[in-house]
């Protein structure tokens, strides 16, 4: 089974995030960048399902030159090779652009699968997946957390939780499957991993490469723009409830739920 | 010099503070109060490729430059000192010597055993009378026919208890200058005559067991010579470069506990209030918090200087002893003070950081004292 992996190298979620001069992108200066957690998830069922049938799995990703350090991690983790779109044109570009340049790149290849997390930890729109299986005219399959191959691996059962429940999905191949939290445990990038990833293929690609107009991209041709980033407002103190008893002090956190929270 | 890592480097970093995280910390306190680690945990130490860092890919091992090693030390050694000690002192002056100065055969029969984990090493220099002054040793081994015989002991031996392979260092004659000659051998556990003898407790690093060895007609084939017969007599000279090479390494523990001395005094100091605001705020709490970090700066330059040249192939003797002197001394100070910004609670079990106190203790006194650093230092600035 041949396997497509698209990854985005984001923010690590520990990282401080600040919102830079211009209150619509943040300072990167300091910033340790990591994969996109989700995509972590692709990658490591991803390498099970190889594990089972066979194959290879490619892993792809879209960004400036330092992005090759998270498809290295994917290929130390054990995918097979890696493939970097880097074009300054595409820089800023939104999210339907991104997912029409990685629909480029996949469309000549063969594969049987494509994994992308259901969301970016960064910006959290989620909009990437479907998008990538629209422009390929796929079906997708969004927030998975269990995937199952039939025997003869032609075909995919999957389930979504909803509202407490479970939903179960099946559907043919090649079908686009964007992964939710509880799917799998992902592995560690081993050391004897990351040495093998050196000689592992990496290519880079721009977008002419892919024969797409660079006009289609970056920060000019978005369709959705960022008006204005703003940080959280500061958490309030809580308040602690004082009172003789259990019993006094829960009438009083009843009496504020109720006339000051309003929840009750 | 530049410390751009390299991203292989990077890659690596990322993967030891991720096993740190989810599976070392977790359960720091329990190997802690245990006083050991558990197998679940050496094997996955295993499956990352832990205990093959600097051993040649030759050899079944990774082949790392010293910096990458560096960089993994300092990573592993955010939490209990134990875990770094079980790996470092197996592919490290466990195994370090047979790598240098060991026959082929012999580099083919053990470094791959060691590399995949399979097998632990340990280093067997030191004994009563011979700590600082490392050729004072007096185990012998005297030659008989188609086999040695040794006599002896050693003690504060690292991974006593779970390694199956020492390096060990006996004396084989006298030289005319009335020094003894000394010669390193491959001894294997359960060779006839050896046996492990008390487990020594101690300060911290209590997850390490340190143990003595006990040589009782202690029986070891002709060719366990490390380096064969030219290197009869020549034993300690491979000691020697065996503890070279660990003087980085030490620091880089040093480094690495500092620096997660200060990372958790920065949050403590955030967090704690007093007198209506964070302590951070305090300039006593500030000068402390500066210091250490002000330290840590120059050590990590230190340390990642003396690799880089290692790596370019210089002589570091001086330099690798200066960095282990500075870094292992740093981090004594930094455990104070951040034992000081904790208060109360730094002095209680509940917090890491008196463990951290405890073990970075060691790190002044083993593969070769601060003294013993200075002696080195200043001997390479005094000679002609
Ligand atoms: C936890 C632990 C693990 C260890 N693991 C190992 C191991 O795996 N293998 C191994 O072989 N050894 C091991 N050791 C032993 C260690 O290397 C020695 O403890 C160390 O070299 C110091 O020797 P010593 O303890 O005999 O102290 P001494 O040499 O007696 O030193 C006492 C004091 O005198 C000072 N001193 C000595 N000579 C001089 C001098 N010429 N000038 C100025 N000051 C001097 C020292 O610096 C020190 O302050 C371990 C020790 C510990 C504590």
């Amino acid at each position: 089974m041949n396997i497509i992996v698209c990854l985005k190298q984001v923010p690590d979620t520990e990282a401080q995030i600040k919102i830079a001069g211009d209150a619509k992108s943040i300072v990167t200066d300091d910033i340790k960048w990591v994969m996109n957690p989700y995509d972590e998830f692709g990658v490591e069922e991803a390498l099970k399902t190889k594990e089972k049938f066979g194959g290879e799995v490619t892993v792809i990703g879209l960004g400036p030159k330092r992005v090759t350090e998270t498809i290295r991690t994917a290929l130390a983790m054990g995918a097979d090779k890696g493939i970097l779109i880097c074009d300054d044109a595409a820089d800023g570009s939104d999210s339907i652009a991104v997912a029409k340049a990685l629909a480029a790149a996949i469309k000549g290849m063969e594969y049987d699968l494509i994994f992308t997390g259901q969301r970016g930890v960064d910006d959290d729109l989620g909009v990437v997946g479907a998008s990538v299986a629209e422009f390929l005219d796929i079906p997708q399959l969004s927030l998975i957390e269990d995937v199952e191959f039939a025997e003869d691996g032609k075909s995919v059962k999957v389930k979504r939780p909803v509202e407490g429940e479970v939903l179960t999905i099946e559907s043919s191949l090649p079908v686009l499957i964007t992964t939710q939290k509880g799917l799998n445990e992902p592995r560690y990038a081993s050391l004897p991993g990351i040495m093998k990833a050196k000689k592992k293929p990496l290519d880079q690609k721009t977008l002419s490469d892919l024969g797409l107009d660079a006009s289609d991209f970056g920060e000019g041709a978005r369709k959705l723009k960022i008006v204005e980033l703003l940080s959280p407002p500061a958490r309030s103190a809580g308040k602690i409830i004082e009172g003789e008893s259990p019993q006094e002090k829960a009438a009083e956190l009843a009496r504020l739920l109720h006339e000051e929270a309003k929840l009750l | 010099m530049d410390f751009n890592m390299p991203e292989d480097v990077e890659i690596m970093r990322t993967t030891i503070k991720k096993f740190v995280e989810k599976d070392l910390e977790p359960i720091s306190q329990q190997v802690e109060e245990e006083a050991r680690i558990p197998d679940e945990i050496v094997q996955k130490m295993r499956d990352l490729g832990l205990f093959g860092l600097a051993i040649p890919e030759k050899y079944g091992g990774l082949g790392l430059s010293t910096i990458a090693e560096i960089i993994v030390y300092e990573e592993i050694t955010k939490t209990n000192a134990c875990f770094r000690s079980r790996i470092g002192t197996s592919n490290g002056i466990g195994s370090i010597g047979i790598y240098y100065d060991g026959t082929e055969e012999q580099k083919k029969k053990y470094l791959p055993r060691v590399a995949s984990g399979e097998w632990s090493a340990a280093f067997a220099l030191s004994e009563p009378e011979a700590g600082s002054d490392a050729a004072n040793i007096k185990t012998t081994a005297e030659l008989d026919g188609d086999h040695w015989v040794l006599n002896g002991m050693k003690h504060f031996i690292t991974n006593g208890d779970c390694a199956h392979l020492f390096t060990t260092l006996a004396v084989t004659g006298k030289k005319e200058s009335g020094r003894s000659e000394i010669t390193a051998f491959i001894i294997e556990k359960g060779m006839p005559g050896f046996s492990i003898g008390k487990k020594e407790k101690k300060m911290g690093l209590k997850g390490s067991e340190t143990t003595q060895l006990l040589f009782d007609d202690c029986i070891i084939p002709k060719e366990n010579v490390i380096g064969g017969d030219a290197m009869i007599g020549q034993g300690f000279k491979t000691a020697m470069r065996v503890l070279d090479k660990g003087r980085l390494t030490m620091g880089a523990c040093a480094l690495g506990a500092s620096q997660k001395l200060l990372d958790m005094c920065v949050d403590y100091a955030k967090q704690r209030v007093q007198f209506g605001k964070p302590i951070g705020q305090f300039q006593m709490i500030q000068a402390m918090l500066a210091d250490m970090a002000t330290e840590i700066y120059a050590g990590r330059q230190m340390l990642y200087h003396a690799a880089c040249m290692r790596d370019e192939g210089r002589k570091i003797t001086r330099e690798a002893s200066m960095a282990k002197l500075f870094c292992t001394e740093m981090a004594s100070r930094i455990a104070d003070k951040a034992i000081q910004i904790h208060g109360g609670m730094g002095y209680m079990k509940e917090l890491p950081v008196e463990m951290f106190y405890r073990d970075v203790r060691l790190y002044r006194i083993y593969e070769g004292t601060s003294e013993i650093q200075r002696m080195i230092i200043a001997r390479d600035l005094l000679k002609d």
